[in-house]
C-alpha cells in the first residue's frame, strides 16, 4: 500500500475515498523532512484571490510561506494564468516544483493528501432573505441566479450543470471563471454581482465565495449547498492537495510531511481567509 | 483500400466562360503568362472560380510560379500549375535546402513565396522571417518579430499555432496570437501598421491566415471555449483601419443581415435569430470565431468561411440552433453585408466547428454546370452548395459517422442520433467522428486536372465520461473524461481523393496517424501530403500510388506549397514540427499517460512521443 507507482494515487472517481489516503500515508511514516531544498518553486495564478496574486496576498501564497519556512527553502513563483495549459506549461515543464492548491484526485499532477475540503455554495444577500440551501428548493424557477462557468468543451462547473439537470436554463447566467483577465481577481465578478443585485442567488466555489462575502458593501449570506453530490455523480464537495509532478516522490512524501506538522498553521490561514470548510473538526462554514 | 480511379463521367456541359476576371487575372500575372496550367483539352467543364480564359480551356488563377496566399488561390484548390515535377520523375525529388525556425511549436502555416523571396510565419512568438531565393542555400533575408506578450500563451485557449499570412501591395499581412493584425513591407521586413482586433484578456486569440481581397484585409478570432463573442473583421489594407466588423450571434444589425440576405431554407429566414436561438443573454459569450480559412468569388463578390462551434455553455444549457455557430456565410467583403448561411450543425453537440475551407468549383450537378463550393465539415459530410445561394445539392459522407444519420436536403438540418448526445451524468461510448470531427482544419486541395478532391483527415471516435476532477482559476469541478480511439480500421487517417461529380471516394491512402497536415496537388499530377511520423510524401494523383517518401525531422502538420525557383525550376516546400491539437502530446511535453489530456485526443495518439520529436525546419525539395 505504500507503493511508488505513480499510478497508485491516480483514482478518478473516489473523489470522497481521498480523504482516506491521508491515513494511508501517515501509517507508511511520513518522510522527515531533513531536506536540503534551497529553493521551493511554486507556480500560480499572479490575478486570483483569495488562492493567489502577485503581492502574495492570497491564502496559497500564505500556505506556500508556511512550506517553504518548514523546509529551510527560499520561496519563489512562477506566475501563471490558472487555466487551459496551466500545468503543462509551468509544473510538467519543470518551471517550478509544486501547486499549492487542486483537486486530489487531479490526474495531471501528483497529489498529496488533502489539507481542506470545500464545498460549493450558495451566496443571497441577506437583505432578501433567501436562505436558499439546496437545488431542489423550488424558488430557483424563478429567482435569477449566476453561476460559474469552465466552458472547456463538454465541461462546465457542477452547478451549472445541477441547474441544467433540473431544467432552469433561462433565468440563469453565466459567469466566465476566466472573466476579464485586465480586472482584479475576475473569477469575483459572480460575487458583486449578488451584492449589486444583478443576480438573486450566486452559486460559487466556497473560498472564493468566503473571502468575497465579507468584503463586500452588503452583507451576504453563504450557505453550502445540498445535496454534497448529485447522483449519478456530480460532486459540489472537493477534497484540495497540494501537487507536484509525477515521480516527484521525495517532495510529495515531505509535504505529506509538512501538512501532518503545520495542520495548525494551515487550519488557521484557511480560517482567516474565511474558507467555508466542511471536514470535521476544523473551522465551520463562514457565516 | 486503394484502386485506380474510375473514369470521369461524361461531363455534358462544357464550362461556359464567363469567369474572366480582367482586373484580378492582372493583378495575379505578375511575371509570366499562364504557360504551366495543365488543363486537360477534353475536360474543360470542371475548374475553380478566379480563372481566366486560356484558349478555350480555363485555368486556376494565372500561374505566376508564386504562392501568395494561403491556398494559392481565392478558389482555396492549393493547386499548383507547375508541371516540371511529373509522376515520371518525383522519384529523383531531392533535399534542396533546409531552414531551422527555432520554434519548437506545431508549424501549420503554408510558407509564402513573392518575388523570388520566401515567407514563414513560426507558432507563437509568431516571428516572420523572409528568405532569399536568389541565392544559394536560401539565407535569411531578415526576421520580424512582433513582441506579442508573453501571457498570451497562458491565457489564450488552446494551441500557439498559426495557419500563415497573406501577400499584396508590398506586404505581408498576418495575426499574433495576441489578437494583432500586423502589415509588414515585404522588401524591408519594416513593420507598416499593426492593429489590435481582440482582447486576450477576455479571452480572445488569432491564429487563422488572414485573407487580402481587393484592398480588404479580412480576419476573424478565436477563442469559444473562454465565452468570446465570435466575428469577422475587415481592415483596411493601407491602413489597418477597421473597416467593418460582423458578428456571429446577437442581432440582426449586428450580424450584418439586412435586406440582401436570402438564406435558401425556411429557418433562417426569421430575424434576429442570433439572440432568439440561445436562451436569455448567453448569445453574448456564444462563440463561433473564425480560426479556419476565407474563399472568395471575384464575380459574384462574396467571401465564403465558416463559423466555429458555440460555446462556453455545454449542449443542454443553451436550447436552440445557437445561430449562427457552426455556420457557412456567403458576405461582400467590401461591407461585410451576409447575402446567405447555412447552419451545418445547429445546437452543436460535439464540437464540431465549421471552419473548414470552401473550394469552389464550377461543376455539373444533375446535368447542369453549377457554381458551387464544397465543404468538408468536421461532421463528417462532405457539402456540395450552391455558392449563388446557399442550396445544400448533396452532403455525402467522406468519414465514418454515427452521430447523426444524413442531412435532411429539403430542410438542410442535420439528423443527429440521440443516443450520442454528450449528456452531464451519462456515458457515451464510441460516438464517431470525435470532437476533432471527421477532417479538422487541414485544407484539402483540388486538380482540375483529375478532378478529384484530395482530403487529408482522421479516422477518431470518442467515449465521453463524466468523472474526471479537474481545476481552473482555483475552481474545482468534475469534467467531462473524454478518451478519442482510433475508428473503424484501426488507422487513425485518411489521405481520400474524391470525386465532387459522381460524388464518391476514388482512392484512399490510410495512414496510421490523422492526417493533420494540408494536401497540395500539382499539374504534374502528383499529390503531396505529410504524416505525422515526419514522411512527407507524393503520390500519383490519379491512382493514390506512393512515389516517393522523404523521412523529415519532426511530424508535419504543415501545408506543402510549390514554387518556380528563380533559376525556373519547380520547387516544394513544407514545414515539419509536430504540434497542434492532435501532436500535443510531443509539442506540449504531456505525459501520454494523462490520456484525456489535450481533451482526450492524447488518449489516440500516446504513441507520437515513440516515433518523432518536437521541431520546426523548413525543407525544400526540387528535381536534381
Amino acid at each position: 500500500m505504500c507503493s511508488r507507482s505513480p499510478d497508485m494515487m491516480v483514482s478518478r472517481a473516489a473523489i470522497t475515498a481521498v480523504a482516506a489516503l491521508g491515513l494511508l500515508s501517515a501509517a507508511c511514516g511520513p518522510a522527515r523532512a531533513a531536506t536540503t531544498a534551497h529553493e521551493l518553486r511554486v507556480c500560480a495564478d499572479p490575478n486570483n484571490l483569495p488562492f493567489s496574486n502577485q503581492a502574495q496576498q492570497g491564502f496559497e501564497n500564505k500556505i506556500a510561506e508556511v512550506v517553504a519556512r518548514d523546509l529551510d527553502a527560499k520561496l519563489t513563483y512562477v506566475w501563471w494564468a490558472q487555466r487551459r495549459g496551466f500545468v503543462r506549461n509551468s509544473l510538467n515543464q519543470d518551471k517550478c516544483d509544486v501547486l499549492i492548491g487542486v483537486p486530489s484526485s487531479f490526474e495531471m499532477v501528483r497529489t498529496t493528501v488533502p489539507y481542506y475540503r470545500s464545498t460549493y455554495v450558495f451566496v443571497t444577500r441577506d437583505d432578501k432573505h433567501l436562505k436558499v440551501a439546496s437545488f431542489d428548493d423550488p424558488r430557483l424557477r424563478k429567482l435569477r441566479i449566476g453561476v460559474q462557468l469552465i466552458g472547456d468543451d463538454a465541461t462546465n462547473t457542477p452547478p451549472a450543470h445541477a441547474l441544467s439537470n433540473r431544467n432552469i436554463i433561462t433565468n440563469v447566467r453565466g459567469y466566465s471563471v476566466y472573466g476579464d483577465y485586465r480586472q482584479p481577481n475576475p473569477p469575483a465578478r459572480l460575487i458583486d454581482a449578488v451584492a449589486r443585485g444583478d443576480v438573486d442567488v450566486g452559486v460559487a466555489w466556497g473560498p472564493l465565495a468566503g473571502y468575497f462575502a465579507k468584503r463586500e458593501s452588503v452583507p451576504l449570506n453563504v450557505t453550502p449547498v445540498s445535496p454534497q453530490i448529485d447522483l449519478p455523480f456530480l460532486p459540489f464537495v472537493f477534497d484540495i492537495s497540494m501537487g507536484v509532478r509525477r515521480g516527484n516522490d521525495v517532495l510529495r512524501d515531505q509535504l505529506n510531511a509538512i501538512i501532518e506538522r503545520r495542520r495548525g498553521e494551515i487550519d488557521r490561514i484557511l480560517q482567516d481567509y474565511g474558507v467555508p470548510r466542511i471536514d470535521v473538526g476544523r473551522a465551520g462554514p463562514a457565516s | 483500400m486503394a484502386r485506380t480511379r474510375a473514369v470521369l463521367p461524361a461531363l455534358k456541359i462544357g464550362f461556359t466562360g464567363s469567369l474572366l476576371l480582367g482586373a484580378l487575372a492582372a493583378a495575379c500575372s505578375r511575371s509570366k503568362p499562364a504557360d504551366e496550367v495543365a488543363q486537360t483539352p477534353g475536360r474543360p467543364a470542371m475548374t475553380s472560380v478566379a480563372g481566366r480564359s486560356n484558349g478555350g480551356a480555363i485555368a486556376s488563377e494565372a500561374e505566376d510560379g508564386q504562392w501568395v496566399r494561403p491556398a494559392k488561390n481565392y478558389a482555396s484548390t492549393r493547386f499548383s500549375g507547375l508541371n516540371e515535377i511529373t509522376t515520371a520523375n518525383v522519384q529523383n525529388l531531392h533535399l534542396a535546402w533546409t531552414f531551422e525556425t527555432g520554434v519548437l511549436r506545431g508549424q501549420e502555416a503554408a510558407p509564402l513565396i513573392v518575388n523570388n523571396t520566401m515567407y514563414i510565419v513560426t507558432p507563437f512568438p509568431n516571428y516572420l522571417y523572409a528568405l532569399d531565393l536568389t541565392k544559394p542555400g536560401a539565407p535569411m533575408k531578415w526576421v520580424y518579430k512582433p513582441g506579442p506578450i508573453a501571457a498570451a500563451q497562458g491565457v489564450a485557449c488552446c494551441d500557439v499555432v498559426n495557419r500563415g499570412a497573406s501577400y499584396a501591395d508590398g506586404k505581408i499581412v498576418y495575426n499574433t496570437l495576441d489578437n494583432q493584425t500586423v502589415a509588414v513591407d515585404a522588401a524591408s521586413g519594416k513593420e507598416i501598421w499593426r492593429t489590435k482586433v481582440g482582447e486576450i484578456n477576455l479571452g480572445e486569440s488569432m491564429t487563422m491566415a488572414p485573407l487580402i481581397v481587393k484592398n480588404k484585409v479580412i480576419v476573424g478570432n478565436s477563442g469559444g471555449e473562454f465565452g468570446i463573442r465570435g466575428w469577422l473583421t475587415a481592415l483596411d489594407l493601407g491602413t489597418g483601419k477597421l473597416v467593418w466588423r460582423a458578428y456571429h450571434t446577437g442581432p440582426d444589425a449586428d450580424v450584418k443581415i439586412g435586406a440582401r440576405f436570402k438564406p435558401f431554407y425556411a429557418d433562417d429566414r426569421k430575424p434576429d435569430l442570433g439572440v432568439k436561438t440561445w436562451p436569455g443573454e448567453t448569445w453574448k459569450v456564444g462563440g463561433a470565431g473564425v480560426w479556419g480559412w476565407i474563399s472568395y468569388d471575384p464575380q459574384l463578390n462574396l467571401i465564403y468561411y465558416g463559423s466555429a462551434n458555440p460555446g462556453p455553455w455545454n449542449p443542454e444549457q443553451r436550447p436552440g440552433d445557437n445561430k449562427w455557430s457552426s455556420t457557412l456565410f456567403a458576405r461582400d467583403p467590401d461591407n461585410g453585408e451576409a447575402v446567405w448561411a447555412y447552419q451545418m450543425s445547429p445546437h452543436d453537440l460535439h464540437d464540431y466547428d465549421g471552419v473548414n475551407e470552401n473550394i469552389l468549383l464550377d461543376i455539373p450537378v444533375n446535368g447542369q454546370t453549377r457554381k458551387v463550393l464544397i465543404h468538408p465539415d468536421r461532421n463528417g459530410y462532405l457539402y456540395t452548395i450552391d455558392r449563388t445561394n446557399g442550396e445544400v445539392l448533396s452532403a455525402d459522407p467522406f468519414g465514418y459517422i454515427n452521430t447523426s444519420s444524413g442531412v435532411d436536403l429539403k430542410t438542410g438540418r442535420i439528423k443527429y442520433i440521440d443516443e450520442k448526445e454528450p449528456k452531464m451524468g451519462s456515458v457515451i461510448r464510441n460516438a464517431c467522428p470525435a470532437s476533432p470531427g471527421a477532417k479538422d482544419w487541414q485544407p484539402s486541395a483540388f486538380s482540375p486536372v483529375t478532378g478529384l478532391i484530395y482530403i487529408p483527415h482522421q479516422n477518431l471516435c470518442q467515449d465521453v465520461e463524466s468523472v474526471e476532477a479537474n481545476y481552473i482559476a482555483g475552481t474545482p469541478f468534475v469534467g467531462m473524461n473524454v478518451k478519442m480511439t482510433p475508428g473503424p480500421g484501426g488507422n487513425r487517417g485518411f489521405l481520400d481523393a474524391w470525386d465532387p461529380v459522381a460524388r464518391k471516394l476514388v482512392w484512399r491512402i490510410p495512414e496510421n496517424f490523422p492526417v493533420w497536415s494540408g494536401a497540395l496537388v500539382t499539374a504534374g499530377n502528383v499529390t503531396f501530403y505529410g504524416t505525422m511520423e515526419g514522411w512527407f510524401k507524393a503520390v500519383d494523383a490519379q491512382t493514390g500510388k506512393e512515389l516517393w517518401k522523404f523521412k523529415t525531422g519532426s511530424g508535419i502538420i504543415g501545408q506543402p506549397v510549390s514554387y518556380r525557383g528563380p533559376d525556373n525550376k519547380q520547387y516544394i516546400a513544407i514545414l515539419s514540427g509536430v504540434g497542434g491539437w492532435s501532436g500535443a502530446v510531443v509539442a506540449g511535453n504531456i505525459d501520454p499517460r494523462d490520456s484525456s489530456a489535450a481533451l482526450g485526443f492524447v488518449n489516440a495518439m500516446n504513441d507520437l512521443p515513440n516515433v518523432t520529436n518536437k521541431g520546426g525546419t523548413l525543407y525544400v525539395f526540387s528535381l536534381p
